[in-house]
């Protein structure tokens, strides 16, 4: 973990709601794992104190190239598309706990919205690895469907489903899992951006007795675990504890999270 | 090289900066020159382990901020055992800050800790805006404030530090009652009892309804509390709430602090303190000022 400035390489809108930053990580000297973030200041840091954690959409270890995709919602990340390639961000990390790969078998990535961002990095890790991805990605609308392309041209085999089309609901869901966790040699279970998909994962997971990991997403303060501002409930040895998103995870084991 | 030694109490510290409890950490390891610090306030400790408050429990409002943690704790047991070693690393004195529901465990807290060599001082949270409803506080009280301080003043030698809170009508008579009942320097002040509105979902953005303001909106308040408390006391002050730069300590302290506490600015930028500390000494060489003390409360008003 390191503070550093980073010039911004790129900047730009993938559609209506989501941008693309990529910036010159030369900086950084540590391996960044998918599933761990930054913790970036995004504009006038007088007017707005907090950083803003963003995780990994893409760390390019030989080009020095760390990128992120993120969902333009509120005043921070408004100010991040205002920056031009040529500004510099200010960036503490890489935080928290990343994922873990299977040690045999698939992995199965059940994403939606944002948190396909933090499943691509993970998604490519794997096909680095020579490991088999199958990636579910539901969205809102067939616009929203991020990085579709992306996923596939790095091999990954990816189902899409949307709101729009009326694919996305648990019921048809659910089923299109289950086949793939009996059909594939599914190792593991990984998602995230979605309460609802993160259940059922929860659930799958269980039913078939397959290791999983969730991504969640906080509000956060300081970023590295000392203000407690990202504090969750995670169920540990039968016992539910409190536990930091930022330092504890942001990836947790999946039988541990307690979706609210 | 001026002198930026300050004392609080029996404290004598190389320079006035510290964290405020609750926003400073070992984490930062990495990140600050821990060392360089004039004291180290870990966050407030409990007698029993606690929870802390429902998520969302920080957002964020115009050059400030709205925190309702809740003062999570793992309680006195693990304070001692584990987080008190792990700061004997770190050479600044050890400000150790307490909270309780009751008197009673103030004073648990205090003997407790008034065994340990390692605590150099204790701070009395008596202020925190998120432990009841509406943000009651022993802080809110003069009568409970003195009764709480001499509770805590009769099991402990150490140098009694009363944290302060804001939201109160004349802070003048809760300074003037820690002081008559043996409070050896006061930190004015925590945070300030907010509440923000999500006008879309209309939800309130943090999960506990209210919480407590800090950040640079906050500055103007504090000078403000510093200047009436150090009018209405003789004990050191030592000024918390929206400190970002050196100037803004300078500020705090000719107003009446002798020390200064920061809080938010450590999440803008971790390394805050250290930059404060180099933008005192700067100041001081500029001003050809020998020793930070014969700034204190210096406010020109003539």
């Amino acid at each position: 973990m390191k503070l550093f400035n980073a010039k911004i390489i790129a900047n730009h809108p993938i559609n209506a709601r989501y941008w693309h930053m990529i910036l010159d990580a030369s900086m950084l000297d540590e391996h960044v794992a998918p599933g761990q973030f930054f913790h970036l200041q995004c504009g006038d840091a007088q007017q707005n104190p907090l950083r803003r954690p963003l995780s990994v959409f893409h760390y390019h270890q030989a080009s020095a190239t760390l990128e992120f995709l993120y969902l333009v919602k509120g005043i921070g990340t408004q100010q991040m598309t205002q920056r031009r390639p040529g500004d510099y961000m200010n960036l503490i990390g890489p935080l928290g706990r990343g994922f873990t790969l299977p040690e045999q078998g698939a992995l199965l990535l059940i994403a939606r919205g944002v948190g396909v961002a933090t499943l691509h990095a993970l998604a490519r890790e794997a096909r680095a690895q020579n490991k088999t991805v199958y990636v579910l990605l539901s969205a809102r609308t067939a616009n929203d469907l991020l990085t579709a392309g992306a996923l596939e041209e790095i091999g990954a085999v990816v189902h899409t489903v949307t709101d729009q089309e009326g694919t996305s609901d648990l019921e048809q869901v659910r089923p299109l899992l289950e086949q793939l966790i009996h059909a594939e040699k599914i190792g593991a279970l990984y998602s995230c951006g979605s309460r609802r998909l993160s259940k059922l994962a929860q659930d799958l997971a269980e039913k078939y007795h397959l290791k999983g990991e969730l991504a969640i997403e906080a509000h956060m303060a300081c970023g590295i675990g000392d203000c407690y501002a990202c504090a969750c409930t995670i169920r540990s040895q039968g016992q539910l504890k409190t536990a930091r998103v930022c330092s504890d995870g942001p990836v947790f084991p999946i039988e541990q999270v307690v979706i609210q | 090289m001026s002198d930026l030694s300050v004392s609080i109490g029996k404290l004598m510290l190389k320079n006035p900066i510290m964290p405020a409890s609750g926003t400073f950490g070992a984490e930062l390891t990495p990140l600050l020159d821990i060392n360089r610090l004039g004291a180290l306030v870990p966050k407030s400790v409990t007698v029993s382990a606690r929870d802390g408050n429902p998520s969302p429990r920080v957002c964020e409002t115009s050059a400030s901020m709205i925190n309702s943690i809740g003062i999570q704790s793992k309680g006195i047991d693990d304070y001692v055992t584990r987080l008190l070693p792990e700061y004997r690393k770190f050479s600044p004195p050890l400000i150790a800050s307490i909270s309780g529901e009751t008197i009673q465990e103030y004073e648990t807290l205090a003997a407790r800790l008034d065994a340990q060599p390692d605590v150099a001082a204790l701070e009395l949270n008596i202020s925190c805006p998120n432990l009841r409803t509406n943000g009651q506080a022993f802080g809110m009280s003069a009568e409970a404030t003195a009764q709480l301080v001499r509770t805590v003043r009769a099991v402990t030698d150490k140098t009694v530090i009363v944290k302060l809170t804001p939201n109160v009508t004349r802070i003048q008579d809760i300074a003037q009652a820690a002081e008559h009942a043996g409070a050896d320097a006061l930190t004015v002040a925590n945070t300030f009892l907010a509440m923000a509105i999500d006008s879309e979902t209309r939800k309130p953005r943090i999960g506990n309804l209210m919480g407590g303001l800090s950040g640079a909106a906050v500055k103007p308040l504090v000078v403000r509390l510093i200047y009436q408390v150090h009018q209405a006391t003789r004990l050191p002050i030592i000024g918390s709430g929206g400190v970002m730069n050196g100037q803004d300590a300078i500020e705090m302290i000719l107003a009446g602090a002798s020390a200064v506490q920061v809080g938010t600015a450590t999440f803008l930028q971790p390394n805050a303190m250290t930059t404060i500390i180099d933008d005192i000494d700067d100041y001081l060489n500029r001003h050809q000022i020998e020793h930070l003390t014969d700034l204190i409360g210096q406010v020109d008003l003539s």
